[in-house]
């Protein structure tokens, strides 16, 4: 028989707001096994937790229940509390009667009756409850990092800075991200390349940091302190040892009709590419889709020309399967497609255009060598109309963009608008606008500049509609501060696309079992408190792929990412979750169900002797939980038909108990 | 009629038996009357003469007493397999139940199972025994001189009506032809009641499940309840005192069995056979496949003998939970 004390948190007026808490630890005294129940103003503080520590040796009590805030908050402090007083830690259950009971009642009837079964329940558990010890596991001092933009990178820096191995994964052939594609940054415009390659360079160099470029992450298995990871190197079909970079191979190849990407399809490239010249690596990539040696076996141009011989037309995919102990997640993000935008002719007008195709445009290493050329004609624009919002804040067109701020458009286009209007004072621009959000350093003087100083037209409205009309973009839209309609004929139209997490990311989710809001933006441990781990131990965000950021926030929250990571790193040692599956063998049937749910392969199959009914023994297949890999997540249990399998600390007898105790009012 | 003889079944047995490559064969044999025919095992030429039968009554499906029997018995046992049954054959298999090794699989041709519920409702009670002749059955009863002619497509078990394969799909010896998959209406009964509102469907499982009298025979004859101890027999479970619970007894046991077969059950009918209650259990099985074919895509339990069934599998292209909405009360 357990001797049970329930301790009953006002959280000041958070649970007692609505919560009768003198009327929950008198409802609780009578439950079976307690033996002292209390409630107090603030159960984690000092003093409550001394409440805690002098009843446990005062009642000699073998079991607690704390009836406060989700255990995600406080579940740990508490388990310390008891193991200080002797207990063990695994003896604590947290009853929830903050975030699952008074945040969400108004009325306090309802809120304590609710408050008391969930009391009851856990005091059920508790009666059930065997106290557990946690193993340890090992960790792997290397970490890798799943993209390689300026999150990736500032990530790897820190990590390898602390004297960590670790690997950057990038799908593309070189890294550098979206950043590499912008001309300057705002709030300081200092030009991206010049503050974004030379970190290129530095991870490069760096012993610590290895690049897998043009690679991908296919496969993920383990755990924190000990992921498995395959990394699929996708053949280029050139030698990355051997290519010195020289690209004469880019010059040569007669291929000259291929999209080229990086300025977002408003130039050629030729089929054996670099896609910058600061590329890092610097390394020649073959195009596959587009070679005509690959695809007809008639050409090799680039094999001829290549003096260092790094081409190889017949390199395959590879496979690499390496051990982390920590993973950082930084896919980054992309502007959603323009083609569901109609009414903004973004398909029938070249000169309609998105804003990071505004950025190439006036890079000086984009298609037009930085003047500010209109796309269909090379003639200079004269008129600019900026709009802001295609497809953030969609509240009503859920199918065509986003319910969410995309947070940087307003930033970037005062930037747009006040560099067009320094180079080319003789064109007049126009920015329609819903809100103007310019939270951040020096952010709002900056926008203010734009407006001020540099006389750009800053019109509260949206844009109806673009009509194409010779060489002209007619503009309708509306100025909501003078209530008129307005029409402008435009020579270029910039679109403030929507940003959305890249198509990677899902996939790669699910592979992480790492969890994802609605928008498919990675979900933080707590979007406060632990902004940049993801619930899934040993995974971590950084930058875009956790939610819309500009450049200061994203590198801020790189090297987070990074602090958190080195902090598990320096560990030799992970205190385990002794709540781990356990099987049952007498009526383990051997079916394999639960080694075909577990996702981290923990579970083995050993044929057994056992006694039958008539004396004799035979061989019987059974499972094996080994528990160093076991992470407890319980899809074994669930899918075990027998019940042979338990997961300890949240047995079927004590879930059940806590049913049977909330079913019983 | 069957379109393989009892005798022709029982030579091959004969000769197996003799020249040792098995050392029992699982049949099905006389019960109390001619229709309720039962397995057994016959471990000599003489037994199987004697007892042996193959017709329009050899419902059983054999294949979940490979279980015990490999167990129990040294050698090789000759099991007789209709198409249906080589289902669940195959899904203990990848349930790694019994070993395949210890098993010599005779597939042979059905041509439908009679139900005697229908047979009684055209001849009424009192039947002494009924002999096959060509597509019809005769009947003798109690009170009628002359034998009762029935047709026995007309008196087909409702499993044999909506008969989802005639193909073996295991094997080591095959008598007769092979069969082939059929497409059948079984999902028909699922989908009226799926039509029902919520009130009405509760209503109609109340009515079926309230003349449950816990037999357990469902449970015993299901292949796909082979646990070697139910959690319905085990007191720590903690199930045990929950499945007479509820608004109508018994219902939390058939709902519990029937997640509990989920994506294992091969739809063999075997609970709704040997129903003294006739209270159709299949129709909770079949809604479950219907739900994970939808769902998950086309799956068929024990096609092969070494599935992961959908719901132990996990693919990339998996629905996530929210893109599945039907189902529950908001189903009109």
């Amino acid at each position: 028989m357990q001797r049970i004390g329930v301790f009953v948190c006002w959280c000041g007026s958070n649970i007692a707001g609505t919560v009768d808490v003198h009327a929950v630890a008198e409802a609780l005294k009578t439950e079976s096994g307690v033996v002292f129940s209390t409630d107090y103003q603030y159960m984690c503080s000092q003093a409550g937790q001394d409440i805690i520590k002098n009843a446990i040796h005062e009642h000699s009590l073998t079991g607690i229940v704390v009836c406060s805030c989700s255990p995600r908050m406080h579940e740990a402090t508490f388990r310390k509390t008891a193991a200080a007083a002797g207990l063990n830690p695994y003896m604590v259950e947290i009853a929830n009667i903050r975030e699952q009971c008074s945040w969400i009642h108004k009325d306090m009837l309802s809120g304590t009756e609710k408050a008391i079964i969930l009391g009851k329940a856990a005091v059920a558990k508790v009666n059930l409850n065997a106290p557990l010890t946690p193993g340890q596991s090992t960790v792997t001092k290397r970490a890798l990092v799943i993209g390689g933009g300026i999150a990736g990178i500032q990530t790897a820096l820190d990590i390898a800075d602390a004297g960590f191995p670790v690997d950057i994964v990038e799908k593309k052939p070189t890294i550098g991200g979206k950043m590499a594609q912008l001309d300057k940054t705002f709030p300081t415009l200092d030009c991206a390349a010049c503050i974004l390659t030379p970190k290129m360079v530095d991870a490069a160099q760096n012993e610590n940091i290895r690049i897998y470029s043009y690679s991908e992450v296919t496969e993920v298995g383990g755990y924190v302190g000990n992921f498995d990871v395959t990394i699929k190197r996708k053949a280029r079909y050139v030698k990355e040892d051997i290519c010195t970079g020289c690209g004469l191979c880019t010059e040569k190849c007669p291929q000259k009709k291929v999209p080229n990407e990086f300025n977002l399809g408003m130039d050629n490239r030729r089929a054996i590419y670099i896609p910058f010249a600061q590329a890092v690596p610097k390394v020649a990539t073959i195009d596959a889709d587009y070679c005509t040696m690959l695809k007809t076996g008639k050409c090799g141009v680039c094999a001829k020309v290549c003096t260092a011989g790094a081409i190889d037309y017949n390199a395959k995919d590879e496979f690499v399967k390496e051990k982390y102990g920590a993973i950082v997640v930084a896919t980054g993000y992309n502007p959603i497609s323009m083609e569901k935008f109609d009414e903004f002719a973004y398909s029938q007008s070249k000169d309609v255009i998105t804003s990071l195709e505004f950025e190439r445009l006036t890079n000086a290493a984009g298609p037009t060598s930085g003047k500010l050329l209109r796309p269909s004609d090379g003639e200079h624009p004269h008129k600019i109309v900026f709009v802001q919002c295609v497809g953030s804040r969609c509240e009503n067109c859920a199918e065509k963009g986003k319910e969410y701020c995309s947070k940087i458009c307003c930033m970037y286009t005062a930037k747009h608008a006040m560099l067009i209007r320094d180079k080319y004072p003789d064109t007049d621009v126009y920015v329609f606008y819903i809100d103007v959000r310019t939270p951040g350093k020096a952010f709002d003087e900056f926008y203010r500049r734009a407006v001020e100083e540099y006389g750009v037209h800053y019109i509260k409205g949206m844009v109806g509609k673009v009509v194409p009309e010779g060489k002209k973009l007619l503009v309708q839209a509306s100025d909501l501060i003078n209530g008129k309609q307005l029409h402008i004929d435009a020579d270029l139209v910039v679109l403030a696309a929507a940003i959305e997490p890249d198509k990677s990311a899902r996939p790669l989710a699910t592979m992480l079992t790492a969890s994802m809001d609605t928008n498919d933006f990675f979900t933080e441990a707590h979007p406060k408190l632990r902004p940049v781990e993801s619930p899934t131990a040993g995974v971590f965000l950084s930058g875009c792929c956790q939610g819309p950021k500009d450049i200061p926030e994203t590198v801020s929250q790189a090297s987070a990412a990074a602090s958190k990571v080195i902090g598990l790193l320096v560990k030799d040692h992970l205190t385990g979750n002794p709540c781990i599956a356990q099987s049952n063998e007498l009526m383990c049937n051997g079916c394999s169900s639960c080694e075909r749910v577990c996702p981290y392969g923990a579970i083995t199959y050993e044929e057994k002797e056992f006694r039958m009914p008539d004396r004799t023994t035979k061989l019987r297949r059974v499972a094996s939980v080994n528990p160093a890999v076991c992470q407890g997540c319980g899809a074994c249990t669930v899918a075990c038909p027998s019940g042979a399998m338990d997961l300890n600390g949240f047995k079927n007898n004590q879930i059940m108990a806590e049913v049977d105790a909330i079913c019983k009012m | 009629m069957q379109t393989v003889t009892t005798k022709s079944l029982c030579e091959r047995a004969a000769s197996l038996l003799g020249e040792g490559t098995v050392a029992a064969v699982l049949g099905w044999k006389r019960g109390e009357f001619d229709y309720d025919l039962t397995p057994a095992v016959f471990t000599a030429a003489e037994e199987l003469t004697e007892g042996f039968i193959y017709n329009d009554f050899s419902g059983a499906n054999l294949s979940k007493y490979l279980l015990k029997k490999t167990r129990e018995i040294d050698g090789k046992i000759l099991v007789f397999l209709k198409p249906c049954d080589t289902y669940s054959f195959n899904q203990l298999l990848s349930e790694h139940r019994f070993d395949r090794e210890k098993v010599y699989a005779i597939g042979i041709p059905c041509s439908g199972m009679a139900d005697i519920q229908k047979i009684r409702k055209i001849v009424g009670e009192g039947i002494t025994a009924i002999e096959a002749c060509e597509n019809s059955l005769l009947v003798h009863t109690l009170y009628d001189d002359e034998p009762i002619s029935v047709s026995c497509a007309e008196v087909l078990t409702e499993r044999c009506l909506n008969c989802k394969s005639k193909k073996h799909v295991a094997y080591d010896e095959l008598i007769g032809d092979e069969g082939e998959v059929l497409t059948s209406n079984r999902f028909d009964e699922v989908e009226k009641i799926e039509a029902l509102s919520a009130d009405e469907r509760f209503a109609f499982w109340q009515n079926e499940l309230s003349r449950c009298i816990r037999c357990n025979a469902c449970r015993d004859a299901c292949p796909a309840c082979t646990c070697e101890k139910c959690v319905f027999d085990n007191p720590n479970s903690g199930v045990q005192s929950k499945a007479p619970g509820g608004e109508f007894e018994e219902k939390l046991f058939h709902i519990i069995r029937a997640y509990h077969v989920a994506g294992r059950c091969t739809d063999c009918g075997e609970c709704s056979r040997v129903c003294p209650q006739n209270i159709p259990l299949h129709l909770l099985n079949r809604k479950f496949i219907k739900d994970m074919n939808e769902t998950y895509g086309e799956y068929q339990a024990g096609e092969y003998d070494n599935q992961r069934a959908p719901l132990v599998n996990f693919s990339l292209d998996d629905p996530e939970p929210s893109d599945v909405v039907k189902g529950g009360f908001d189903r009109a």
